[in-house]
């Protein structure tokens, strides 16, 4: 199911914990797999029950509790926006309207040419930069209209 | 121990203790949803908030710890406000539609919502909705009521052992369910319903069909295995709606079966006989108890004369009750023959006059989850005695080794620290070669090891020295495929020897209520509470192999309740004359001349002897429905009859009273015998394969077997034969395949399926099925594709 180079990354996160406490790399093993095929398919996730002895039903309660892992495939870039308390005191439902109406697409959704994936997640721990977004690995923070066209416009400059 | 002060009482608790759990003992009310006493604590409803001096704000007490010198106020104005609040942050999402839930009544949401909620809400929004997941045929589910209490989650993780619901999803995404559209399979699973405290989870037969306000509850015993579970059974209007535990820590604590909370379907079954028949021509025809009656006792008197009593044979069901028993034997024995049992499920009674008085747990329940190390040897204990494999469970939990002997590698919700799985006919071999591994001894010609003809395995070995550490705190149990095997008494007889060896204990777990059975004298070699009977009459199984002329069956289906269906099937057949008291109808051309509406558990009064020897006595719940008459009433009407003396009883106490035992005092196994010369070999091994057998835990007796929700769960496996891979190769079928199934003189023809947990050398075919009732009971199958 996964890569050689994968499965040995894993077994290494298994080694830091007690072998009777295999699940705690339950997490890492999910980002490990997530970050080999993109996304965490059943499939995937029973082979990681599996693997780790654990019941399917926990890598569930735990691929769908954390925002960062995604259950369904995503485009090229996965724009999540923060929409928590802080943010949401700050006008997240703006910067989500504003995203939705520019990429043409709704909360959860891709963009048709499979470049953009737009999420919304909890908080990220960024509140003082409030309302705030998260593009790949990169923080935006104090968003605007204005600075989300223009993280845009380089994203889609950065794909033609 | 800490004092400690909840609303101005002084209290001693134990340390280490929550505050919820002083507050409990000391009868001081808490509300709460999560914190329940026998799962882990979530704390996650934050129902429970109190004031804690000097706590800056209100805490859980659920998982608060007490200190000494700690000070609650469970009612003050600040816990108030948390509890109100708490309250009102719940009801945000919980739907409005107490009318229609079947919950309501006897749901603790609705109940605090009166003591803390608002009377209006403040939420304007939308509420949201959960769609409903299917999770099985006995649970119900609505979804949008679920608080996320998450007490079915641990339910499933910690006591159940397999966790098959849980919380996905976050905040107010989060939802409880089962892993993409599986469904909740567990042998416990109904008790998810009982602790659910809103109508999240709800009883799925009984949907929509009562209100529990309208319900009377009446006290009964579960008779479907050895465990004696306490049960309250609810009707409307004399109909048994539902069934729910009643808590005694001793024997089911506060847990039930599914097969216990789901079997009283039965009773109301279309198929229930309400009045006496008369078979005639081919047909059975109604008639009044008076003519029933008239022509029972006139058949059996014809036996009598032509034949003499010997050619009499009763057979009782193993959940009937003490009295019935009792009486039934003693009808048999005034009549002059001892022909009469209630062992239907067992093949070998050579140890019979040594055996014990009753078959036991050989301690009580509660010191099974205290055991070190535990040997299950044809035992099923998780699906057979579902509430003692919760004990098995807890015992391995705690660090106890369990180990297993058995023909089928059966998946326990515990951890195996040893195991031999091999086809039946070497299992007695394999426990030989436990117990020479300690040492050999003179139990058999030559020696042990000699007689088990090889030297003890690496498993066989670990097995005997996790027996030898535990010592007195291991416990040996047999289970129902060790009664049902051929060697049964050389493998009490080995067990005895172990137990010697190591000084463990020993039980022997037998059907529903072979107990009382027992102590009740419905056994063919003793009498009442192992009275002396001289020669004694023939077993269970010899009566049907020497076919009588007459029999007396009562609650029984043969094919489905013998252990050699076939045999049975036959005699019944061919008899001149037979009696069946049953609960359940019977079709058109099965064999027999009268038939006589019995009561099923829930209308007869009576007493069920548990795995403890523990007595426990009912009164039925439920008047009779129709004609229908307990069991004990109609044998003691067929006494008068039949002019024997001492049939007056008027109650079914009286009956009881006559029956005096010493319940504490668990009589030791006698020694064993000498192990005989091993058995040689059926002829044809390598081309046959030799039977596994047991009985799915819903297809046990009558009364499961007629419980549809039980029946629709994926613990029956489809009557076919199973293999693992390595065998169907040799005999070159494949999953699939359509396969003859021959012994003897029989066959059926069969579905193929390849299961790894049947060793190789055989086939496990269970019985309990009319598919496979024709083929018989154990020893050798040939395997025939069907071309
Ligand atoms: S379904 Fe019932 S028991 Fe399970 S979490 Fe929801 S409210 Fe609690
Ligand atoms: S609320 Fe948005 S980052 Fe914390
Ligand atoms: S009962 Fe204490 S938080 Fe739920």
């Amino acid at each position: 199911m996964l890569s050689e180079q994968a499965v040995n990354e894993i077994n290494r996160e298994i080694d830091k914990y007690p072998p009777e406490h295999k699940q705690a790399a339950l997490m890492a093993t999910l980002s490990i797999a997530q970050r080999e095929l993109g996304h965490l398919s059943t499939q995937v996730m029973d082979w990681i029950a599996a693997f780790l002895g654990v019941p399917p039903i926990r890598v569930r309660e735990v691929a769908t509790f954390y925002s960062m892992y995604d259950l369904h495939p995503v485009g090229q870039h996965k724009i999540c926006v923060c929409s928590n308390i802080s943010c949401m005191l700050r006008g997240s439902d703006e910067v989500i309207q504003h995203l939705e109406e520019r990429l043409g697409v709704k909360i959860g959704d891709t963009t048709p040419s499979g470049g953009i994936t737009l999420k919304e997640v909890e908080c990220l721990g960024a509140c003082a930069g409030a309302p705030m977004m998260q593009v790949g690995d990169a923080y935006h923070e104090h968003l605007t209209p204005e600075r989300i066209d223009a993280i845009l416009d380089e994203l889609e400059n950065s794909d033609a | 121990m800490p004092t400690i002060e909840i609303d101005g009482r002084k209290l001693e608790v134990e340390a280490g203790k929550m505050v919820i759990q002083a507050a409990d003992e000391a009868g001081i009310y808490i509300p709460r949803f999560c914190y329940h006493p026998k799962l882990s604590v979530a704390a996650n409803c934050r129902m429970c908030m109190v004031e804690i001096e000097k706590a800056p704000k209100p805490m859980p007490a659920c998982a608060t710890p007490i200190t000494d010198g700690m000070k609650v106020y469970t009612s003050s104005p600040l816990a108030v406000e948390a509890q109100k609040g708490t309250m009102e942050f719940l009801l945000i999402n919980h739907p409005l539609d107490c009318p229609v839930c079947d919950q309501g009544g006897e749901c603790p949401l609705q109940d605090q919502a009166v003591g803390y909620g608002k009377d209006v809400s403040r939420f304007t929004e939308n509420k949201r909705v959960v769609k409903d997941k299917d999770i099985g045929p006995l649970i119900a589910t609505e979804m949008t009521r679920c608080i996320h209490c998450t007490r079915c989650v641990r339910f499933g993780q910690e006591i159940a052992g397999v966790m098959e619901l849980g919380a996905t999803g976050r905040g107010e995404h989060m939802e409880i369910g089962t892993y993409v559209g599986r469904t909740v399979d567990s042998e416990l699973s109904g008790n998810m319903i009982d602790l659910c405290p809103v109508g999240a989870l709800t009883n799925k037969p009984y949907r929509f069909t009562a209100r529990s306000w309208e319900l009377v509850a009446g006290s009964g015993v579960s008779p479907h295995d050895c465990v004696g579970t306490n049960l309250e059974m609810h009707s409307l209007r004399n109909v048994v709606k539902r069934v729910l535990p009643v808590e005694n820590d001793a024997i089911n604590e506060c847990w039930l079966s599914d097969r216990d909370r789901f079997s009283y379907q039965s009773f109301n079954s279309a198929d229930r006989l309400l009045v006496p028949k008369i078979h005639e021509s081919g047909n059975w025809m109604e008639t009044d108890w008076e003519t029933a009656l008239r022509y029972t006792v006139q058949g059996v008197r014809a036996v009598l004369s032509h034949h003499g009593a010997q050619q009499l044979g009763a057979l009782v069901t193993p959940t009937a009750t003490l009295e019935e028993f009792f009486l039934a034997q003693k009808l048999m024995r005034s009549l002059g023959c001892h022909n009469i049992d209630h062992r239907l499920r067992q093949s070998d009674f050579s140890d019979d006059d040594i055996a014990p008085l009753f078959p036991t747990l050989g301690s009580p329940i509660e010191h099974l989850e205290h055991a070190k190390a535990v040997l299950l040897v044809g035992a099923n204990i998780r699906k057979d005695q579902p509430l003692l494999g919760l004990r098995v469970r807890k015992a391995s939990l705690r660090g106890a080794r369990v180990m297993a002997i058995n023909s089928l590698d059966y998946s326990f919700h515990f951890d195996l620290a040893g195991k031999v799985i091999a086809p039946p006919e070497e299992i007695p071999y394999a426990l030989a070669r436990v117990v020479a591994a300690m040492g050999d001894s003179a139990d058999a010609p030559g020696g042990l090891r000699a007689w088990a003809s090889s030297e003890p395995t690496q498993s066989e070995r670990e097995i005997a020295e996790l027996l030898q550490q535990a010592g007195k705190d291991a416990h040996i149990v047999l289970g129902l495929s060790a009664i049902a095997h051929p060697q049964f008494s050389v493998l009490r007889g080995l067990a005895q020897a172990l137990q010697t060896r190591t000084g463990a204990r020993l039980g022997v777990l037998a059907e529903a209520n072979s107990v009382g059975g027992w102590l009740a004298g419905c056994v063919p070699h003793r009498g009442p509470v192992g009275q002396d009977v001289g020669e004694g009459g023939l077993h269970a199984l010899d009566m049907l192999r020497e076919p009588r002329k007459a029999f007396l069956l009562m609650g029984l289906e043969p094919q489905l309740d013998c252990l050699e269906s076939r045999v049975a099937a036959d005699a019944v057949d061919a008899a001149e004359f037979v009696v069946r008291m049953t609960a359940f109808d019977i079709e058109d051309g099965v064999p027999g001349d009268v038939l006589l509406p019995v009561t099923p558990f829930s209308e007869t009064s009576g007493t069920y002897v548990n795995c403890e020897g523990r007595a426990q006595s009912t009164t039925g719940v439920v008047p009779p429905q129709g004609e229908a008459r307990p069991l004990w009433k109609v044998l003691r009407v067929i006494g008068n009859l039949l002019d024997q003396p001492d049939f007056e009883y008027v109650s079914s106490e009286e009956v009881r009273r006559e029956l005096v035992w010493d319940a504490d005092a668990y009589q030791p196994h006698d020694m064993p015998r000498m192990l005989s010369e091993p058995e040689t070999p059926a002829n044809g091994k390598g081309i046959d394969v030799e039977r596994v057998l047991d009985v799915p835990l819903y297809k046990v007796d009558p009364y499961v077997r007629r419980a549809p929700a039980l029946q629709a769960t994926r613990d029956n496996p489809a009557p076919a034969a199973y293999m693992n891979s390595e065998q169907a190769g040799k005999l070159a079928v494949e999953n699939g395949d359509r396969i003859h199934a021959h012994m003897g003189e029989s066959s059926v023809e069969l579905d193929l399926i390849i299961d790894e947990r049947v060793p190789t050398d055989s086939v496990y075919i269970p019985s309990g099925y009319h598919e496979t009732a024709p083929l018989g009971g154990v020893g050798m199958v040939r395997i025939v594709k069907v071309s």
